[in-house]
Parts: structure tokens; sequence; C-alpha cells
């Protein structure tokens, strides 16, 4: 739950809102392979000024898409950041024109494992070529040029978005000028990978796998919705669970699943089936496993390229990305004189955190993104 | 140090004899890392004479006025380390009422020194006469305007005075730059350790 009800400051909404898709001719992938055509799924919130210069690209997680604010046509339930987004929210649209887009290896519209591969006209399922997270950032940079803005006001992501967020800093030093990473990390440690393997492997032992050629009818459910259980956990706390569940067992019962904590991850596993394909979920966790600045002296000689402001955002209950992975990031920053702030968050909700409502954190982006400060530390 | 009274201090803060000869010191252009930096008054100070600033701070409601304030803050305790600093990669390295808060003060000292090319240290000065007579002649821990805490809810967990700092230097053969000693409202020069209430020195190696 979140640590505080919602107040003021998170009313406003864009409203209904519309996904749309971007198609470009080809992304050539840093694996060498080539999307053609390349598709991108975005969405939009506020207006682009004159000066194409107040646009912040906003990243999203794992299983997240460009839905990130307002409500579509009948939805009951709003974009995955819209406590953040909208007029007068941190991310104010009456301020900023913000866009959320896809990522590419995704199934939420933009080019990934279901779309169509021109030469067979059936989807390419687990034929889609490899997918970094550089490769993501490079799709955005050409729906960001396709809008003609040469430099982001912001980018901001958390978890796997604050990797792309990251990625964009170095990849495009001069095409933004603030960047926002929430709860993440330049690299995967071995126990980040671990539960990403996990992940994939009760996928993999899906009788329905077939090496992920899988038909929509017998699809790896199962194995999906374990993997899905899996991250949950990792996504939320102990005092969090202990909070939400506690051990509440009814009577003992070893045919089926008797704790309330049980029965809430098979529902969240059995819900993002229907929402999320096997396949991009494996392309997905294996473009965060292997997306690599480096750590200690490399990370500092790779993030030697930045050329923008910095807000890094860590939390003290997130043992998923703990914080010692974003302070990584800023001492990284500092030895190279960017200008950066740093804050650890003591939310109980864990690696969610940055997804739920919360003073501090709404007071935090807003501050940095008003903070105008045009002469930085360069 | 008690936050808020840090915070309303600020309001005065530019004023202060204390703080205006830290300002002077330091040339826009130059780089400094405030240690316990607070509210970040001492940096908005600085922020606006051009000088290129940076605080740590441990915190967190500090960290949000700081980037209100369009400040850059790490959040952290300056007693878990300073490592990844480069050597002399600061002009100035300053511990603004800090030192005297921390655990370990000699290893912080000598990083600072490490990472900055000068350090300025203030600290309230332990002799002031209202603390050596309270202790006179009361016989208990002082609690006084400079040191409003008490034993058991005080963030002071040393305390020194200007000649102690004095003595310290001089083991360690740190070379003292300049030294100067205030109260609230101006600089003190006639027998300093009995009279000031605060001690500012600045080092380097």
């Amino acid at each position: 739950m979140p640590t505080s009800e919602p107040n003021d400051f998170f009313h406003g909404s864009v409203g209904i809102v519309q996904t749309q898709v971007a198609t470009f001719d080809s992304l050539t992938l840093e694996g060498g392979e080539t999307i053609t055509p390349l598709e991108i799924a975005y969405e939009t919130y506020g207006t682009l000024n004159q000066k194409k210069d107040n646009a912040i690209l906003v990243c999203h997680a794992l299983s997240g898409d460009a839905h990130a604010a307002g409500f579509h046509e009948g939805d009951k339930r709003p974009g995955w950041w819209d406590y953040y987004i909208g007029p007068g929210k941190a991310f104010d649209t009456n301020r900023y024109f913000i866009i959320s887009s896809n990522v590419i290896g995704g199934c939420k519209g933009s080019s990934g494992p279901l779309s169509t591969n021109g030469n067979t006209g059936k989807p390419f399922q687990s034929t889609f070529p490899f997918v970094s997270i550089g490769d993501m950032v490079n799709a955005q940079e050409k729906l960001i040029r396709h809008f003609g803005i040469h430099k982001l006001f912001a980018v901001a992501g958390g978890s796997m978005g604050g990797m792309q967020a990251l990625q964009w800093s170095v990849a495009y030093p001069d095409r933004l000028k603030n960047c926002i990473v929430m709860a993440s990390s330049s690299e995967h440690s071995a126990q980040q990978i671990a539960f990403n393997e996990v992940g994939r492997q009760a996928i993999l032992s899906d009788p329905n796998w077939n090496q992920g050629l899988y038909t929509q009818e017998k699809r790896p459910s199962k194995g999906l919705a374990l993997a899905r259980m899996m991250g949950h956990i990792t996504y939320l706390s102990d005092e969090m669970m202990r909070e939400k569940f506690g051990r509440k067992p009814p009577k003992g019962n070893i045919q089926s699943t008797d704790f309330a904590v049980g029965s809430y991850l098979i529902y969240q596993g059995e819900s993002f089936v229907d929402r999320f394909d096997a396949n991009s979920y494996i392309y997905v966790t294996k473009a965060l496993d292997h997306f690599s600045l480096g750590t200690g002296k490399e990370l500092t000689k790779v993030l030697s390229k930045v050329r923008c402001r910095f807000l890094v955002i860590a939390y003290t209950s997130d043992w998923l990305y703990p914080p010692y992975q974003s302070e990584e990031i800023v001492k990284s920053l500092e030895v190279n004189a960017v200008p950066v702030s740093f804050i650890e968050l003591n939310n109980p909700a864990g690696h969610d955190s940055f997804l739920l409502p919360s003073e501090e954190q709404d007071s935090i982006l807003r501050d940095f993104l008003s903070a105008t400060d045009e002469g930085g530390f360069f | 140090m008690n936050i808020h009274t840090n915070e309303t201090l600020g309001l005065d803060l530019k004023n202060r004899p204390d703080i205006s000869y830290i300002a002077n010191l330091i040339k826009p252009g130059e780089r400094v890392l405030d240690l316990g930096c607070g509210y970040g008054e001492l940096m908005l100070i600085l922020k606006n004479k051009g000088v290129r600033v940076q605080g740590i701070e441990k915190d967190d409601k500090c960290i949000i006025q700081c980037v209100k304030k369009s400040l850059y803050v790490h959040h952290g305790d300056i007693d878990d380390g300073l490592k990844h600093h480069l050597d002399h990669s600061f002009d100035f390295v300053i511990l603004n009422q800090t030192i005297q808060q921390t655990l370990n003060p000699g290893n912080i000292i000598k990083e600072c020194l490490r990472i900055g090319k000068q350090v300025i240290i203030v600290f309230p000065n332990f002799s002031h006469w209202q603390i050596r007579t309270s202790i006179l002649l009361s016989g208990k821990t002082p609690v006084t305007d400079l040191m409003p805490f008490h034993w058991y809810d005080t963030p002071n967990l040393h305390y020194l005075s200007g000649k102690d700092f004095e003595d310290f230097c001089e083991f360690e053969r740190i070379k003292v730059l300049h030294r100067a000693f205030f109260n609230r409202t101006r600089q003190i020069k006639l027998f300093p350790n009995l009279f000031a209430t605060l001690a500012l020195f600045v080092i380097r190696a």
C-alpha cells in the first residue's frame, strides 16, 4: 500500500488517451541484425512548445508499456505513472510534453516477438533478434527525431526505465538536459540475473513452450505465471508482505494454496498471462541481464561522457535493486564532476516504490525538474 | 545539529560573520564539497556567488530542501567514507559545524585533506567562558545557546576547543593557513579561546 493516501497534488488527469504507433524504415541492432520495419507504440501528454525544448521521455519498467498516464476508453485504472504525470503534477503536462514509448522486444505494440515476419507472414516469436537496452534507446531516439526534438528536457525512468535513462545519458550525451534514474542499476548483479533466470526457466519448462514457437491457443501460460509470481515477490518488501498478508491460513490444506499471500501471487501470475507474452518476457529480461555500464572505475570512465544533470533515487526497502547500486552510479558521476542529487527514500513498499504515490518523491521530482540551472558543473 | 533550529538560522545566515568569512575565502568557479550541508543555506550563498558546490547530508528532509534550492546533494553519511573522491578534486572541503558530530573526526579530517586543496573547519568552541563557568558552578554538562542539547539527546559526539584543534594540527603536521573566531554577531580577536563561540580554521596537508 502507498505510504500516504493520494494527496491533492496527485489529482488532475490527462483524461482519455490513445496509444499510437510510429513506423520507421528500419533499425540496425547492436547485434548487427536489422528490424524492418521498426514500429514504436507511444503516447504523449501535454503540448510540445515552439522551441521543442520542453519534452520529457518517460521510460517504462519490465512489464510496463506506452500507457503511462490518463485512461484508455472504458478503463477503470489509469496508466502506470498517473500519480506523477498530469496537469499540475510533478511531470506537469501544462509545462512539459511527455512522451512514453513501449520498448522494442516488448509485446504492447512496438516491434517484438509478436510482430509479423514479412518473409513468412507469421509472428517472429522466438526468431526475433536479440534486443539490448541500447537498442531500445536507439529506437526511442528515432521517435524523438520524428517529433523534431533535438534535445530532451529530461529522460526519466525507474528500474529498467532507469537503465534506459542512464543509457540515454551516455549514448546521446548532448540530447538531454536532465536524467532521472530511480530504483535502478548500472548492471545486474548475479542475484538479479538469478531471479530472472528462474523466471525464464519456468517458461522454458512449460509443456507448451515449444522453443518459443507456441500457438496463441496453447501458450506457456503456467510458466509465464510462475515467472511473474517469482518476479512479484522481488518487487515487494518483507514489511509490505507482512502488513498485507501476515500468515493468514484458514485450514491446513495439502492440495491447494491456503495462505493469503499464495492466493495473491497466483492471482498476479494468472492476470499477467492475459496481458503479457512469454517470449517478450524472455527478450526483455535478457536485455536487462546483459545491460552493463560496469561498476567502479569502469563505470566512472563510461559516465565521463555525461553532459546532463542527474537525479538518482533509491529506496531503503528495495532489496531487488538495493540502494548501493544507485550510490555506485552517483559516486561515478561525482568523480566526473557531474551535477547530481541522490536521495534514498524510506518508502516501505520495496522495489515498486517508484510507481506508488509518495509526497517526498513527488516533491523531489517536481523540484528537480523546476530548478533551472543552465550553468551546471561542466 | 538540530535541523529545525538550523532552518530558522538560515534567514539571517548571510549576515553572520563566520558565513561571510567563508564566502569571502572562495572564488567563483571554484569547486567546493560541503560535508553535512544541512538545509544548504551556505551552499546557496556560495552557489549564488558562482561557486560549483555539492554537498553530503544524511537527513532526507534536508536533501528535499536542498533540491528545492536547486543544489546538488548526496544522501549519505560521511562516516561511511569519501573514498571515491579523487585526490585534490575540490578547491575547498567544508566541515561547517559537522566535525563534532562525526564518529571518527581524525580520519575524516585526513580524508578531507586528501580530496580538498584546502579544508575549512568550523566548530563550536567548548572553552567559551559561559561553558567553563557553567561546568565550574553547576558541576553539570553545560546546556548553552551554542550547544542547546542535553547529554542524552545531543548529536554532538565530541567537544573541542580552538586550542585542542591547534594541538591536533601540530601533532598531525597539518598546516594552518587561517584561523578566525566568532560569536553570533562579530569576529573575536581578543582572547578568542575564552570569548568565541565558534572557531574557524583553514588548513591544508
